[in-house]
């Protein structure tokens, strides 16, 4: 683990031995990672190593299904408040921790009402400000240009790197504290995936993110720091250029060299 | 090589003799059908005129009508509608959204399945000692009305369940993952989305009620009744009541079988005919029952 003095003192986030169970399996094993505010953190390793997982701790997710436990603390920076105690409610985590999902899932709605939803939930019904916040959040996912005419049109008429582009959107339209990428582009085709890396490259000034990714050289392209994890565990973590140039642990090189993964 | 040959000529013989097989079946019970409502167009169109629509049942056959039985048919939906639509659809909603998947909810899963095979005439005996004598409705719409709800609930339950489990878990857990509380994913995404699955298992309930005559007969529907249950708008105060509830009345089967066992054979053209004013109200309910369907299926794309 790195010093205190190499990562930005500004942190959003900071887990703490986090241990996360599927029912009886222990599935993330005594995490420890600090979240740079305003910076992309990638998550990168094999199949099965529990990145996702360990990404749908943030915003709680695991609580919507039976025989999940979490231990340990994920600290959100300032208020000092652990996100994955049972006395917080989930509810309050995911209206301040936005995620965007592995295949694009817009609803079957029209490209307004999918941006809307969000914040809808939170009682915004002025259409005044829906409309200032579907165009702010559209521009900010660089669609507007492309759907501006036709914002009542069903969502599902996008092709799939709109549809992905929109539910960036969505996401952002609640004004999110983090952002949580899920393989955003794993489902799209290579125009597409170097829009979406762009455009996380520029929401970084704004959000900070994190990104689960398959693909070694998103990573690379994309985030400031990257953790490998492995079976469960962190097993390195640093600045994006370290892990990639020369990383300290020899499991990290073999995966980063494509001798497994 | 010449092996091949002849396994794949025999393969490719039972399949056309399952192909034929399959088609014949299939003609056969369009064969039946179309004969079926051949028969009761020759005989009882002659019959079906706008005074048959209006007249009440008489003593001749020319003048007997089925305005009390449709009328009784038409109020007897309503109720079963407004009792079953709701509970169905806000039962199979907590059993698909809300209940923890534990043996509790299994065993009311399948109590629910076996509801939908109990006979007709037991719904019609628990209607009568529950209805009739015990809430003191008496033998009047509002029990018919009530028996045929809950004979139709599970199927209305079950078709709810179904439409909602084609809702893909990812559109749910987008909602989740924006802050929405369980109410609002239900209230925004659930309901709508299963809205197409749902009416047409209200249809088909609705239409399978239409033609149940056993649990009607049981509460104590009429046979013979020349008159209208009341009005619900009146020119007097108050201007809307619901006193037709509790009057006596009849329905369409009941009347066509009252037909159909007298001897006098024009009496059976009339019930053929009222057959024909039965099977077009079913059709026209199926009908609708696609269309919705259809229209649903074409604004959401999974």
């Amino acid at each position: 683990m790195p010093k205190e003095n190499t990562i930005s003192e500004r942190l959003k986030a900071e887990v703490k031995n986090l241990n996360f169970y599927y029912g009886d399996a222990h599935s993330l094993k005594n995490i420890n990672l600090p979240v740079a505010r305003r910076e992309v953190t990638a998550l990168i390793g094999p199949s099965g190593c529990g990145k996702t997982t360990f990404l749908r701790c943030f915003n709680r997710m695991h609580d919507l299904y039976p025989h999940n436990r979490y231990e340990g603390e994920i600290i959100i920076y300032p208020e000092k408040l652990n996100i994955i105690s049972p006395s917080v409610d989930p509810i309050e985590i995911r209206m301040q921790i936005s995620m965007v999902f592995q295949k694009p899932n817009p609803f079957p709605k029209s490209i307004y009402e999918n941006v809307a939803y969000g914040l809808r939930v939170r009682g915004v019904n002025k259409k005044s400000m829906l409309d200032d916040i579907v165009e702010k959040s559209l521009r900010g996912s660089a669609l507007w240009d492309e759907v501006k005419d036709r914002l009542n049109t069903s969502a599902f008429d996008l092709s799939g790197g709109q549809q992905q582009r929109l539910c960036i959107a969505r996401a952002l339209a609640t004004d999110p504290r983090i952002l949580l990428f899920d393989e955003p582009t794993s489902a799209l085709d290579p125009t597409a995936t170097s829009k979406i890396e762009e455009l996380i490259i520029e929401l970084k000034n704004e959000v900070t993110i994190i990104i689960v990714t398959h693909n070694m050289q998103q990573a690379a392209r994309v985030s400031d720091f990257t953790a490998f994890m492995y079976l469960g565990e962190i097993i390195e973590f640093d600045k994006t250029y370290k892990i990639f140039t020369a990383p300290s642990n020899k499991l990290t090189d073999e995966y980063i060299t494509g001798r497994f993964g | 090589m010449k092996d091949i040959k002849r396994r794949i000529k025999f393969n490719k013989f039972w399949n056309y003799v399952f192909l034929i097989t399959g088609l014949l079946s299939t003609l056969v019970g369009l064969a039946l059908l179309f004969t079926l409502m051949t028969d009761l167009f020759l005989d009882g169109s002659q019959r079906l005129s706008y005074k048959f629509l209006t007249s009440f049942p008489s003593r001749f056959p020319e003048e007997a009508g089925i305005l009390s039985a449709w009328v009784g048919t038409f109020l007897l939906m309503i109720v079963t509608a407004f009792a079953a639509i709701p509970l169905g659809v806000a039962a199979g909603i907590y059993l698909e959204e809300y209940a923890k998947k534990n043996w509790l909810t299994d065993i009311i899963e399948i109590n629910i399945a076996n509801l939908a095979g109990v006979p007709s005439i037991i719904y019609g005996l628990l209607a009568l000692g529950l209805f009739v004598y015990f809430f003191k409705f008496g033998e009047s719409i509002l029990t018919g009305g009530l028996a045929l709800a809950l004979l139709i609930l599970p199927m209305v339950i079950m078709a709810t369940r179904e439409a909602i489990r084609a809702i893909p878990n990812s559109i749910r857990e987008a909602s989740y993952a924006l802050g929405a509380t369980k109410w609002q994913t239900v209230q925004w995404h659930i309901i709508p989305y299963s809205m197409g699955g749902i009416l047409t298992g209200i249809i088909i309930g609705l239409s399978r009620a239409i033609g149940e005559t056993a649990p009607i007969i049981t509460v104590g529907a009429l046979t013979f009744i020349a008159f209208l249950p009341s009005p619900p708008i009146s020119s007097e105060f108050p201007f809307f009541s619901f006193k037709w509830l509790l009057d006596p009345f009849t329905v369409m089967p009941i009347q066509i079988f009252n037909w159909i066992s007298r001897p006098q054979q024009e009496f059976h053209i009339n019930a053929a005919a009222a057959g024909i004013v039965l099977l077009i109200m079913t059709l026209m309910m199926n009908a609708a029952a696609i269309y919705i369907r259809y229209r649903f299926r074409k604004r959401i794309k999974w």
